[in-house]
């Protein structure tokens, strides 16, 4: 079972106008927990929203407007902000999830609660 | 009590890489660890989701903007590292190539997706007029890359007095 698991989109999102890009995403586990990476180019940190509620964790990304002058010849790319929402495995220590965005690369890192890391026993 | 025989089987270790990457469980010839050494240097990691990926290859998205003393383009490519981008001007034609290359990390234990295309990209168009090569300016920011290609003197609008006798 993957610990950061895929929510579905759900009615909500798609009655509301506003339609999202869902940003591709790796995700890997490491010693301390899992590390999630999220393209989102033209997010910066003032766009970035990330929410944890419960054990769902939902990643919005807003663009900045293009501030460029001149009319737009040939477009290419979606007008739509990012957006995509994950269910977290429990034993992924909530508190102390850590988010960062380099161009336009969003990291997410989510540690694994301490307990369930493995531990050496001592022996008496 | 008496002494029991052993027969002692030797079974060639196999690391458990080396037998994942076998789907059908042959007996490994030398040749086929040679070429598995190869495999290895060339595709630093067997994961299989990353395959379908290099097929498809990475486009990334462009956007041209045109005002009448420019051109400007804007490239979504996120993740890159500004000598890693190569952009390239042949007459009327603009090119963007480059390499995504992902740090390499030593703490990966697994991984369970693989979206993020790593590798290389090339974009090439015709511009629809000429511009100044000398003063092409390009800055990448947010993963987003924005060329500004003024336009060359005669590709400019011009406007022609109407003379009345």
């Amino acid at each position: 079972m993957n610990a950061v698991q895929e929510q579905p989109v759900r009615p909500e999102v798609v009655k509301s106008e506003r339609q999202y890009m869902i940003p591709e995403v790796n995700i890997e586990e490491t010693n301390d927990g899992y590390r999630l990476e999220a393209d989102m180019p033209g997010v910066n940190k003032n766009g970035l929203e990330v929410t944890l509620e419960g054990n769902e964790l939902t990643l919005e990304g807003h663009r900045q407007d293009a501030q460029i002058k001149g009319e737009l010849v040939h477009r290419e790319s979606t007008a739509a902000d990012f957006r995509r929402v994950f269910e977290l495995a429990p034993e992924i220590d909530s508190k102390n999830i850590a988010a960062r965005i380099d161009n336009g690369v969003l990291t997410v890192l989510l540690p694994k609660a301490e307990k369930v890391k493995p531990r050496k026993i001592a022996i008496s | 009590m008496k002494e029991r025989n052993c027969i002692m089987t030797l079974i060639r270790y196999q690391k458990p890489e080396v037998a994942w990457s076998l789907p059908f469980s042959r007996v490994s010839t030398l040749r086929d660890e040679m070429d598995q050494l190869f495999d290895r240097i060339f595709q630093p990691s067997l994961d299989l989701t990353r395959e379908t990926q290099l097929m498809d290859g990475w486009t990334p998205v462009l956007d041209l903007y045109e005002d009448k003393d420019s051109l400007i383009v804007k490239a979504e490519i996120p993740g890159m590292k500004k000598e890693d981008i190569n952009i390239t001007l042949h007459g009327d034609t603009l090119s963007i190539s480059g390499e995504r290359k992902f740090e390499t990390r030593t703490d990966t234990t697994g991984t369970y997706r693989a979206e993020r295309f790593e590798g290389r990209f090339h974009r090439t168009f015709s511009l629809p007029v000429s511009v100044n090569a000398e003063k092409i300016t390009a800055s990448y920011s947010d993963g987003v890359l924005t060329i500004a290609l003024p336009k060359a003197e005669e590709a400019k609008p011009k406007q022609i007095p109407v003379s009345v006798k």
